[in-house]
């Protein structure tokens, strides 16, 4: 399994796109590693700074219908080759929340009260979050400030990560 | 309860079921581009498992980015093709045959009624309008779908949108999928199936129902479905022939994936297009959308005529109706891609090829290009483009411009007045 702790960045905004993810100019690339520095490169996000902001984060804390559009799995992958394993929205898009998990990956869809708590309480300040996968919770911490949140994955994405993603769990189930 | 298409196909189609809220689903086609799928072969070979589940199920195209515009993109073509050839892939389709996708896999039959159809490539949906379950999928799923034949999918829950009354003049298929995205929002369908039933589908011709469900996925729908009926088998019926006795006989086979009476649905939503006007995007979100009298006179540096969306016979036949014996705004760059070399041909029969170039308008070769900003067509920051395809999203045709969607007819009035405009202002 990976590594699902760490910094935190906050994405103040719903709708965001995988063409804002990674645009499709970068599409020509055929290594994983190639996409690293265009990470939200396009992203429509006052005072967003891609290099500063993106620098040693792991998990993006976002609003609603997160990895809209493109079908591109590009888009987990210059999430993951900057650190990034973990993106916690109130909803997801279906093709880019099955590509994260496919990837053995966390795309975790929280109620609305629960997000608007982590960005009322910890958006603008350094935050970290602790995963706790087995338990289905995780906490944020800033500082004092502590919050603990259970969340809810399907018990077959919950199977892809555990097993590393979908190449692998198909790899083992289907001949 | 009844059964809806997308519930049908998934039991006809039902390999395993991991968990309670998971369906693997046995795979009818598989299909393949250059951008998407050359990762998912490196991964394969890296595993030492370059294979393919069935040969004859792979329909491999190079499409995005064609000719090949510089050695990463010919690289790409490169990865394909070699993988098609050693894996004996008969039915791919490289320069000189190639066309965007969602139009040449139509084209040459391989969407049909009840079929279960994945692609990397979020309009995979579009094949949808055969009454096939076509989804978009990411590299992995594609992946797992070439060596295995086999994709996960949630539930196949369904949302029914009926579309009734007729069509006003200058008001197409494009502009009633606006309508709805505008309506049900950009995740309105998310995780859920569209079925689009009522008169207005049932009178459209293929081409329509294709545009009507490419931009399924643009409020987040899985795939949009249309019934097959008897305008499905006519379009099919040089591929089915050998199946079936009579076009009669197909419709009636295929009626096994029309949705039950008692159906259970979601969401049932009407939708009447009597009183519809042409519809044109604002902003950055394809459900930001208006009538194009309320967007009228907006300045535009490009016009693009093509995609998956509206790069069809039909398409081409509408703009230049409203092309015929004018020229196009001198500010206005116009460019148009015929799909297919096969909707290119006929084009260039009917004189639309001609009509577009008199009009000054460019004719470039079949390829996505330009609806993605990767090649023949990205616009330069600043500027406005009036285009036909299916994304306005924020730098989707250049970095710091500005896409406004619409239907070809409205794209070819704009093109003549150097701004957004009414296709009837043009009416002979």
């Amino acid at each position: 399994m990976k590594a699902f702790n760490g910094p935190v960045l906050f994405l103040d905004r719903s709708d965001i796109n995988t063409d804002e993810i990674i645009p499709a100019r970068y599409l020509t690339e055929i290594s994983k590693e190639a996409l690293r520095p265009h990470l939200l490169e396009d992203l429509s996000l006052e005072e967003f700074d891609p290099r500063a902001d993106i620098a040693g984060k792991r998990v993006i804390v976002t609003r609603s219908n997160f990895g809209c559009g493109s079908s591109r799995e590009h888009a987990p992958w210059a999430l993951e080759v900057n650190g990034i394993t973990v993106v916690i929205a109130r909803s997801f898009a279906r093709i880019f929340r099955q590509n994260m998990f496919n990837c053995g990956m966390l795309a975790i869809e929280l109620p609305e009260e629960s997000i608007e708590k982590l960005f009322s309480r910890f958006a603008g300040r350094p935050a970290e979050i602790a995963m706790d996968f087995q338990n289905s919770r995780l906490t944020v911490r800033s500082g004092e400030e502590e919050a603990v949140v259970p969340f809810v994955i399907s018990d077959f994405d919950r199977k892809l990560v555990e097993a590393g993603g979908w190449v692998d769990f198909a790899d083992t189930h289907y001949a | 309860m009844g059964k809806t298409i997308a519930e049908k196909i998934f039991e006809s189609h039902l390999v395993d079921r991991p968990t309670a809220d998971t369906f693997v689903l046995r795979l009818d086609a598989v299909f393949c581009h250059e951008i998407t799928t050359p990762i998912a072969i490196n991964d394969l070979i890296a595993r030492g498992k370059d294979r393919v589940f069935d040969p004859a199920r792979i329909k491999a195209v190079i499409d995005h980015v064609t000719p090949a515009k510089d050695g990463k993109t010919a690289t790409q073509g490169k990865i394909l093709r070699e993988w098609a050839r050693r894996h004996g892939i008969q039915d791919f389709f490289d320069i000189g045959a190639n066309g965007v996708c969602h139009a040449l896999f139509p084209e040459k039959g391989f969407a049909r009624p009840g079929y279960t159809i994945i692609m990397g490539d979020s309009h995979t949906c579009t094949h949808g309008a055969f009454g096939a379950f076509a989804a978009g999928v990411g590299t992995t799923d594609l992946e797992v779908g070439i060596l295995k034949g086999v994709c996960a999918f949630r539930s196949p829950a369904t949302i029914k949108i009926t579309v009734n009354g007729a069509m006003p003049a200058g008001v197409y298929a494009k502009d009633v999928i606006l309508s709805i995205i505008g309506r049900i929002g950009v995740n309105g369908a998310t995780d859920k199936v569209i079925e689009f039933h009522g008169p207005a589908v049932g009178a459209m011709s293929m081409d329509e129902r294709m545009t009507l469900c490419n931009m399924a996925v643009e409020a987040g729908a899985t795939c949009g479905i249309c019934p097959p009926d008897m305008t499905t088998v006519d379009y099919l019926w040089p591929f089915i022939k050998a199946e079936f006795v009579s076009p009669q006989a197909a419709l009636a086979a295929y009626g096994r994936f029309l949705p039950d009476a008692d159906a259970g649905y979601e969401r049932i939503i009407t939708h009447d297009i009597s009183d519809l006007a042409p519809q044109v995007t604002f902003g950055f979100k394809p459900d930001q959308v208006k009538p194009v009298a309320e967007m009228a006179g907006t300045p535009l540096d490009q016009v693009y005529i093509g995609s998956c969306t509206n790069g069809r016979l039909e398409d081409l036949r509408v703009a230049a109706q409203v092309l015929r014996g004018r020229r196009i705004h001198p500010k206005v760059r116009g460019i148009v891609s015929p799909a297919t070399p096969l909707i290119y041909s006929q084009a260039l029969e009917e004189g639309i090829i001609a009509t577009f170039m008199q009009a000054g308008f460019c004719v470039t070769n079949p390829t996505c290009g330009a609806c993605l900003g990767m090649s023949n067509g990205v616009l330069a920051e600043g500027e406005v483009c009036a285009a036909t395809t299916n994304r306005n999203f924020n730098g989707r045709m250049g970095k710091g411009a500005m896409v406004h969607l619409m239907s070809p007819a409205t794209a070819a009035a704009s093109a003549l007045a150097g701004s957004i405009a009414n296709s009837e202002l043009y009416k002979e």
